[in-house]
């Protein structure tokens, strides 16, 4: 589903380069968790993937479904189905979250040639799927993520996510922030999303989000590159002898 | 008459006075009228109009930026357009003229033009100083409108909807409301154009509120893209009274609104809202005085602009509190959007206070979408547009919820998001 190519990107500002020859493939039905320690470019290789302003690629391509998105614009990423739970979901005043909700599924809805969704199937749909969360309807009424506590934000990420219904999830340190019963609602909402024709990249500095979500593959990220691959197993070996080892067996 | 062409008069400063001489044997009203109209016209041919010289006027140029006026006759006829506020009672004011005074519970109404042929109307014609052109002008041309008068605790059930609709020509216009004590109505000053040609026009509103009434009024300005525009809001409030008002600018070339309150009872309060959306090349400027001259007053301002194009934005607030005006609570906010390098907002807060026991507060802010919430928008496959408008939907938009009617809130919503789709 996913393949990145010797990718090469740099903050387009300073020219700083961040990943630097990145190999990685995600196949439809995979989950991989991509760890690394602070710095690796985790965020960086998030915020490529979702098309961010700002960001250049300067060498290799990212093969999605085996065609290159790297001209799409973020809107038209997202329309194929690709999603970026955000680290940080922004706060947008004035922009009501069901409005947002209904325009973002509508949008991609157009783009993709199928009708719009009805406001009483969108509010019964909406309605379903934020129980499952738990998240209460007065959330909703709110302007997107403002004032949400950072597990809302979290879980307002995961509804929309459960709403867009994406072929390419890519969830960006979503335990970060989190308490244990928040994390384990997260996790069950991810766990919820998994099916054979959906790839789910998780994103983390820690391992214990990959104890609710189990891996397929872990891939270890250390200045821009993939340094080493393995299985599930890897995670844990991560968490007992930390990065040092890894990078110094990958020099 | 004492009527003289300089040579320093602009091709506008001509036009006016050459409508003037055209108009003259036409305006409504007795001898005594017409030699107040011409005085007025005398004033405007010795000062001409206000140009950045004059402080009000500093960042509206009139004298410039009026490059002509056309002339009085309109371009074709205007009919009244279907209403946009739910269940409205219309009153159309078509090229300057009445149609019929409606009449509702506890409404009365005439018409202006009944008034000005009834004699003694001079009095109530005057401009707010030397340099209140928009006055002037009114003053000098105004042929028709509608005198209403809301009667004692009263509650008009309807929205009034004043709708002056011009195509092209002059027309100068008056709205005169009276709400007597503890009387309550929601009214819409619509202006609209209809057909093909540009057109000029003034219009001016004077509203008094008696004791405890509590009035909130909407000035929808949403004329054609090469119309000028000049308005002006005057209103009294009385002890207890209440005046909600909102601005909404969508239209115009060349747009002045003036508001000019007088808080004069204690316990009243005013609030403005203003939402001006500026596109192409036009110029508009809402400019607002207060007096708080009774203790225990209270007003609140919020301006949100959206600037794109070549668009210029001008909001002037002035805010003075008098001695004996204690206890006043005054806030003054002017946020804006702006969108693209070439257009402008110039805000200029103003407070004079000399009473020592208040709270006054202003502030501008001048902004542009923020990068991230495009991102987070677009990242979610909401087009880069509809996340603009979103954006900037959102900035405006909760304005509007302030309003107590909240399906005149949807509509005049709906008409922000229409302006969005087609500027945006």
């Amino acid at each position: 589903m996913l393949e990145i190519k010797n990718l090469h990107a740099r903050i387009a500002e300073s020219g700083t380069e961040i990943i630097r020859g990145l190999n990685l493939k995600v196949a439809a039905g995979e989950v991989a968790a991509i760890m690394g320690p602070n710095g690796s470019g985790k965020s960086t290789l998030s915020y490529v993937l979702a098309g961010r302003d700002g960001y250049e690629v300067t060498e290799g391509d990212i093969l999605y479904n085996g065609e290159s998105i790297l001209d799409l614009e973020p809107s038209e990423r997202a329309a194929k189905g690709i999603f970026l739970a955000f680290q940080y979901p922004v706060e947008i005043p004035g922009v009501a979250t069901m409005q947002f909700l209904k325009v973002a599924i509508n949008e991609q809805r157009k783009a993709r040639g199928e009708e719009e969704l009805k406001t009483p199937d969108f509010i019964r749909l909406v309605r379903e799927r934020a129980a499952e969360l738990k998240i209460e309807p007065e959330m909703l009424k709110r302007a997107l993520n403002v004032g949400f506590s950072g597990g809302e934000k979290k879980r307002a990420e995961i509804l929309q996510m459960k709403l867009l219904e994406p072929n390419l999830c890519v969830l960006d340190e979503t335990d970060s922030g989190l308490d244990i019963d928040a994390l384990k609602i997260v996790a069950d909402g991810v766990n919820a999303l998994r099916a054979p024709d959906r790839a789910i990249i998780v994103i983390t500095h820690y391992q214990r989000l990959l104890e609710h979500i189990v891996p397929d593959t872990v891939h270890v990220l250390y200045q821009g590159q993939v340094i080493k691959s393995g299985d599930k197993s890897l995670a844990s070996e991560l968490e007992a002898h930390g990065y040092a080892d890894i990078i110094e067996a990958a020099a | 008459m004492n009527i003289q062409s300089k040579p320093t008069l602009t091709p506008a400063e001509q036009g006016l006075i050459d409508a003037f001489v055209a108009k003259v044997s036409d305006l409504p009203g007795d001898a005594e009228l017409t030699a107040h109209r011409d005085r007025l016209i005398a004033q405007l041919t010795e000062t001409g109009l206000p140009s950045r010289r004059i402080e009000a006027w500093h960042y509206t140029d009139l004298r410039t930026l009026l490059k002509s006026v056309p002339g009085p006759q309109p371009a074709g006829a205007a009919d009244a357009l279907p209403p946009i506020a739910p269940n409205a009672l219309i009153l159309p004011l078509l090229q300057g003229t009445h149609v019929q005074p409606a009449a509702a519970d506890g409404l009365t109404c005439t018409s202006l033009q009944e008034r000005l042929l009834a004699g003694g109307a001079s009095e109530t014609l005057q401009p707010l100083g030397r340099d209140d052109a928009i006055g002037m002008i009114n003053s000098a041309f105004v042929t028709d409108g509608y005198v209403m008068s809301l009667d004692s605790e009263a509650e008009l059930a309807p929205i009034l909807e004043l709708q002056a609709v011009q195509d092209g020509g002059q027309a100068h216009g008056r709205f005169e409301f009276e709400a007597n004590a503890a009387s309550r109505a929601t009214i819409l000053e619509r202006h609209a154009r209809s057909g093909d040609s540009a057109g000029l026009t003034s219009s001016v509103s004077v509203l008094k509120l008696a004791e405890n009434a509590d009035l909130t009024w909407i000035i929808l300005q949403d004329r054609g893209a090469d119309d000028v525009h000049l308005g002006q809001l005057r209103a009294e409030l009385a002890e207890g009274a209440r005046l909600r008002l909102f601005v909404i600018n969508t239209g115009g070339h060349l747009v002045r609104q003036e508001v000019v309150v007088k808080v004069e009872g204690e316990g009243a309060h005013f609030d403005l809202r203003a939402i001006n959306l500026l596109a192409g090349q036009g110029h508009t400027d809402v400019t607002l005085s207060i007096d708080h001259s009774a203790p225990h007053t209270t007003s609140e301002e919020v301006v949100r602009n959206v600037v794109l194009d070549r668009a210029r934005g001008v909001f002037q607030g002035q805010i003075r509190v008098a001695r004996e005006a204690q206890k006043t609570d005054a806030q003054m906010a002017c946020n804006t959007l702006l969108l693209t390098d070439e257009g402008e907002f110039d805000a200029k807060p103003e407070l004079e206070i000399f009473a020592d026991d208040v709270i006054c507060a202003h502030g501008a802010t001048v902004i542009d979408l923020d990068p991230a919430h495009l991102f987070y928008l677009t990242a979610r496959g909401i087009s880069e547009k509809v996340a603009r408008q979103l954006l900037i939907n959102g900035f405006v938009d909760e304005l509007l919820d302030e309003l107590d009617n909240e399906e005149l809130a949807d509509v005049l919503k709906r008409r922000v998001e229409d302006w969005l789709d087609r500027h945006v």
